[in-house]
C-alpha cells in the first residue's frame, strides 16, 4: 500500500506538461540513438550532463530514463532489417528477426520486438517499484562461483545455435574463445594475442565482430550468389503487423523473457547479453515450430530475447536505486547525475530522494507508453527499407555497418578488424559453420574465465566453492538437466513410439 | 576534426536545448575550447568521477564550451594508456585522468609504456583508503583483521582494485607492516568501483580496501563497517581511527590528477595547465572535493613532472619489497 501511495506521488510529478515534454524527447532521442550503431545511451547522457545545471533534478532524470528505455527499443530495429545489431543486446534478436524480414515477416518481427519490449518494459519496472528490495538481496548473493555456473547454465545455450553438425558449431564456439582472448588479461595485466600491437590490447569489440560475422558477411555472400537466384527477399507477405497466430506464439516468449531478463538484468555482474541467449534457447527448445528456427525465421526467437533485453534494462535500475551501485555505463553517468544535483547516491536515496527516484519510476511507465505508441506506425515506413533492390539495399548495409563501426572508437583498425571478419564471414557461410556461436564464445568466454579465476581466488583453490554454494549447485544442476535431459527425452520418445514395433524382432 | 558522433550528439544536444527554451550565450559557445577528457578506468570509479567532475565543474565556470569523455577500462589504466599515447597523440585538447594506481599498474604490469611519455598537466587531488567489512563480518575492529591475516592470511579474501593499484599496494603494505609474507595474501581484483562493492554487499569477501569516498555512503547507512583510515590524521566527521592509531604503522594517499597526450605544442601545455588551474581554484570544484573526500593537493607543470618521477621510484621500491614488481 506504501508503494501504492509513493507510486501515486511519482505520477504526479511525471505527469506535469513540463515532464511529459522531457520524457517525449527522451524516448524520442533514445529510439534514434538506438537504431545507430555505434551511438549508445551512456554516451547520449554523458554528453546530456550539462543539462543538470539548467534543469530540475526530476526533469533530468526522466529525459535520462527515456533515452535509456528507447534505445532499447530502437536497438533491435537494424537487427531486424539490416543484420546490423546496433548494440550487444539485440545480437540474438538478428538471429531470427532478420530470417523474418527476409521472408516477408519483418512487420511481425518489429510489431513482436515493440510490443514484447512494452510488456517486458512495463513488467521490468513494475519489478523495480514492487520488488526492488528483495531482488537486490537475490542479486547480492551472486558471487564469483555463481557467475560461473550461471556462464556454464548460458554455454548450454549455444546447442540451441550450433546448427546442424555439432562439430562445426563447437568449432565456432572455440573460434570465438580465441577472438575473446585477445587484450589484456583484467586478472593480471598481462596482453595476451595481441602480436604486439597496442589497439589488439582493448580486445575486439563484440559489435564489430557480430557486424562483421553477420552484416558483411552475409553481404560478401550475396554478392557472391546475386545470379544463383536464390535468397530473394520478399518484402512483405501477409499482413503489416502480427497475426491472431502470431501474438498467440508471442505472449509466453515475451513473458518468459521478462522473468529471465529482470533478476539477471538486476545482478551487478548479469549484463543484458546472458538473458537474450537463455531466453532463445529456452524458446528454441519449448517452440512447436523448431523447424522455422533458422530457416524462415521463428517469432518465439525474437519475442523472447527481445522481451529479456528490456527487461534487463529495467532490472539494471534496480542496484542503481536501491543501493546507489552503478552496474552498467549508462547507470554509472545517471549516478553521476545524481552527484551533481548534490545527491549521494547510496542505500538511503530511496528515502532521501523519494520524490525523485518515485517521479522517476513512474516516467519510466509513462515512457514505455510512449515508445510503443512511437513505434508501431513506424514500422510500415521501416518495412519498405526492404523494397529496396537488393544490390543498392546491401550496399547501403555496408556503408551503414562501416560507419557506425568507425563511429564506436574512430579506430581506423576498427575498421581493418570489421572486415577481416567480414571476409571470415564470408567463408564461414560459404562452408556452412554457424557464425552465432562465434559471438557467444566471445561475450560468454572472457566472463567465465573472470568469474572461474575470482571464484578459485577468493576460495584459495578450493574447487568445491562451486557445488558447496546452493546458488551455484542449482545452476549447474540445471545446467546439466539442459545437457543431459534433452537427449534422454529423446531416448524416452524413440522407445515409445518406435519401441513397440523393434521390440518383437529384437526379443 | 569534426567527427560523425560529435556532430550528431552535438545536433541532439542543441535540439534538446532548443526545445526547451535554454539559451547558451554566442560568447560561451564559441570561444572557450572543446574540451576531450580520457578516462582509463570503467565508468563509476575513482578517476571516472574525477573527470566527469572536472567536466562538471568546467561547464558551470564556463570554461570549455563541450567535452567528450572516453572510457577505456581495465588492468589500472595500462590498457588505456597506450591507447591515449599513440591515438591521441598530439591531440592539444585533451587531457587524460591517471594517479597512483596507474604508476603502481604499470610497474606490476611490466607495462610497455609509461607516464615519462605522456605531458604531465596537474595533480589535482588525493584520497585516502579505507579498510572496511560488511556489516555482518566477525571483525569489529583492524585489530580483529590483523589477527585473522596473522593466523592464516589464504583465507581472509580482500577485493580491491586492479592487481597492483593502490588498494592492492596499501594490503600489502598493512601485512609486510604486522609481519604477514605478500605471498600468502588472497586479494581479489576488480575492474570498477561498483563490482567491489557488491561483492562486499553480497559478503563474498571479508574486506574491501578502496578509496574512502567509493564506501563512504554505505558505511553511513551502516551497510559496511569502517575499520580504518589511511590519512595521516583523524578526519572531521569520520568515526574511524587511521591506520596508525589501529596500530599499523602505514600511510597512504592515492593521488589523482591529469596528463596531456605526447607531442602536443608548448602554448597547448601552457593553455591546459591555466585552464586546469582556473578550474582547481574555483569555487564549485571545492565544493565538489568536499563532496566526494578528496583532499585538494595542487600542484602543476614541471613541479608535478618531478613528483610523478619520484612517486614512481617510491612505489617500484614497495611493489618490490612486496614482490609484485
Amino acid at each position: 500500500m506504501d508503494t501504492l501511495g509513493h507510486l501515486a506521488h511519482g505520477f504526479a510529478v511525471a505527469l506535469t506538461p513540463i515532464n511529459l515534454m522531457w520524457c517525449l524527447v527522451g524516448t524520442t532521442l533514445g529510439t534514434a540513438i538506438g537504431v545507430l550503431p555505434g551511438l549508445g545511451p551512456a554516451l547520449t547522457i554523458a554528453l546530456l550532463l550539462p543539462i543538470t545545471y539548467q534543469v530540475a533534478p526530476e526533469a533530468s532524470f526522466i529525459l535520462f530514463a527515456g533515452i535509456y528505455y528507447g534505445a532499447m527499443y530502437g536497438g533491435s530495429t537494424t537487427s531486424i532489417l539490416l543484420n546490423t545489431p546496433g548494440e550487444s543486446a539485440t545480437i540474438v534478436t538478428a538471429l531470427e528477426g532478420n530470417k523474418m524480414a527476409r521472408s516477408g515477416r519483418g512487420g511481425a518481427a518489429l510489431a513482436t520486438s515493440a510490443i514484447g519490449s512494452f510488456v517486458a518494459g512495463t513488467i521490468g519496472t513494475m519489478g523495480v517499484a514492487f520488488l526492488a528490495p528483495v531482488v537486490v538481496k537475490f542479486a547480492l548473493a551472486f558471487g564469483p562461483a555463481e557467475y560461473f555456473s550461471l556462464m556454464v547454465l548460458a554455454f548450454i545455450t549455444v546447442s540451441a545455435v550450433l546448427g546442424s553438425s555439432s562439430v562445426r558449431g563447437l568449432t565456432s564456439l572455440f573460434g570465438g574463445f580465441v577472438i575473446g582472448l585477445i587484450g589484456v588479461d583484467l586478472q593480471t595485466g598481462q596482453p595476451r594475442f595481441t602480436f604486439g600491437s597496442t589497439e589488439l590490447l582493448d580486445g575486439v569489440d563484440v559489435i564489430i565482430a557480430a557486424v562483421g560475422l553477420f552484416a558483411v558477411g552475409e553481404t560478401l555472400y550475396m554478392a557472391s550468389r546475386r545470379y544463383a537466384g536464390r535468397d530473394e527477399i520478399v518484402p512483405l507477405r501477409g499482413s503489416l503487423y502480427m497475426t491472431g497466430a502470431e501474438w498467440r506464439r508471442s505472449w509466453k516468449p515475451w513473458l518468459r523473457g521478462a522473468a529471465i531478463g529482470f533478476p539477471i538484468g538486476a545482478m551487478p555482474a548479469g549484463g543484458a547479453e546472458i538473458p537474450t541467449f537463455l531466453s532463445y534457447a529456452i524458446e528454441k527448445k519449448l517452440s512447436k515450430h523448431k523447424h522455422e528456427f533458422g530457416t524462415v525465421g521463428a517469432i518465439e526467437g525474437v519475442a523472447g530475447p527481445e522481451a529479456a533485453n528490456n527487461a534487463s534494462a529495467a532490472g539494471v535500475l534496480v542496484p542503481m536505486l536501491t543501493l546507489g551501485l552503478p552496474t552498467s555505463a549508462t547507470a554509472a553517468i545517471m549516478l553521476s547525475a545524481f552527484q551533481s544535483y548534490g545527491i549521494n547516491p547510496g542505500p538511503l536515496l530511496l528515502t532521501t530522494q523519494g520524490d525523485l527516484v518515485w517521479g522517476l519510476i513512474a516516467s519510466l511507465f509513462i515512457a514505455n507508453i510512449i515508445l510503443v505508441v512511437l513505434n508501431l506506425p513506424l514500422i510500415g515506413l521501416w518495412v519498405r527499407l526492404l523494397k529496396i533492390p537488393a544490390p543498392q539495399l546491401y550496399a547501403g548495409i555496408l556503408v551503414f555497418a562501416t560507419v557506425g563501426t568507425y563511429g564506436i572508437s574512430q579506430s581506423p583498425i576498427d575498421l581493418v578488424i570489421l572486415y577481416l571478419l567480414g571476409a571470415a564471414g564470408f567463408l564461414m557461410r560459404r562452408f556452412d559453420f554457424p557464425t552465432a556461436p562465434v559471438i557467444i564464445g566471445m561475450i560468454l568466454g572472457p566472463l567465465a574465465e573472470t568469474q572461474f579465476r575470482r571464484a578459485m581466488t577468493i576460495s584459495n583453490g578450493d574447487w568445491s566453492v562451486f557445488y558447496k554454494h546452493p546458488l551455484s549447485l542449482t545452476l549447474l544442476t540445471l545446467a546439466f538437466i539442459g545437457l543431459v535431459g534433452p537427449h534422454i527425452w529423446a531416448y524416452v520418445e524413440h522407445r515409445r513410439r518406435g519401441g513397440p514395433e523393434h521390440v518383437p524382432g529384437d526379443a | 576534426m569534426l567527427n560523425r558522433r560529435r556532430f550528431l550528439t552535438g545536433t541532439a544536444v542543441a535540439g534538446v536545448a532548443g526545445i526547451a527554451g535554454l539559451r547558451l550565450s554566442p560568447a560561451f559557445a564559441q570561444s572557450a575550447p572543446q574540451l576531450q577528457i580520457f578516462v582509463p578506468a570503467a565508468p563509476g570509479g575513482g578517476w571516472d568521477q574525477t573527470g566527469r567532475t572536472m567536466d562538471q565543474v568546467m561547464h558551470t565556470e564556463k570554461l570549455i564550451s563541450g567535452s567528450q569523455i572516453t572510457n577505456v577500462g581495465g588492468a589500472g589504466g595500462t590498457v588505456g594508456l597506450p591507447q591515449f599515447i599513440s591515438q591521441w597523440n598530439g591531440k592539444g585538447n585533451s587531457l587524460m585522468v591517471a594517479g597512483m594506481v596507474m604508476v603502481g599498474a604499470i610497474i606490476a604490469n611490466k607495462a610497455a609504456n609509461n607516464l615519462t611519455q605522456v605531458t604531465p598537466i596537474a595533480r589535482l587531488t588525493g584520497e585516502f583508503e579505507a579498510l572496511v567489512v560488511p556489516a555482518e563480518s566477525p571483525f569489529k575492529t583492524a585489530a580483529d583483521f590483523v589477527a585473522a591475516l596473522k593466523a592464516d592470511a589464504t583465507k581472509v579474501p580482500v577485493a580491491g582494485g586492479s592487481a597492483g593499484g593502490s588498494d592492492h599496494i596499501l594490503f600489502g603494505l598493512i601485512a609486510k607492516t604486522v609481519g604477514v609474507a605478500a605471498t600468502n595474501l588472497s586479494y581479489v581484483p576488480f575492474a570498477g568501483g561498483g563490482e567491489a562493492l557488491s561483492a562486499l554487499l553480497g559478503n563474498q569477501v571479508a574486506a574491501g580496501i578502496s578509496g574512502y569516498g567509493e564506501f563512504s555512503e554505505q558505511v553511513k547507512a551502516g551497510a559496511l563497517r569502517l575499520l580504518a583510515i589511511s590519512a595521516d590524521k583523524r578526519q572531521d566527521g569520520i568515526d574511524a581511527p587511521t591506520l596508525k592509531e589501529a596500530g599499523i604503522d602505514v600511510e597512504l594517499f592515492n593521488w589523482r590528477g591529469v596528463f596531456a597526450p605526447p607531442g602536443i605544442s608548448d602554448a597547448d601545455k601552457a593553455a591546459m595547465i591555466a585552464l586546469v588551474e582556473t578550474m582547481a581554484k574555483s569555487e564549485a570544484w571545492a565544493s565538489e572535493c568536499k563532496n566526494r573526500n578528496w583532499t585538494q593537493i595542487l600542484l602543476t607543470g614541471d613541479d608535478y613532472a618531478k613528483f610523478v618521477a619520484e612517486d614512481s621510484a617510491r612505489i617500484e621500491a614497495i611493489l618490490k619489497d612486496l614482490g609484485l614488481a
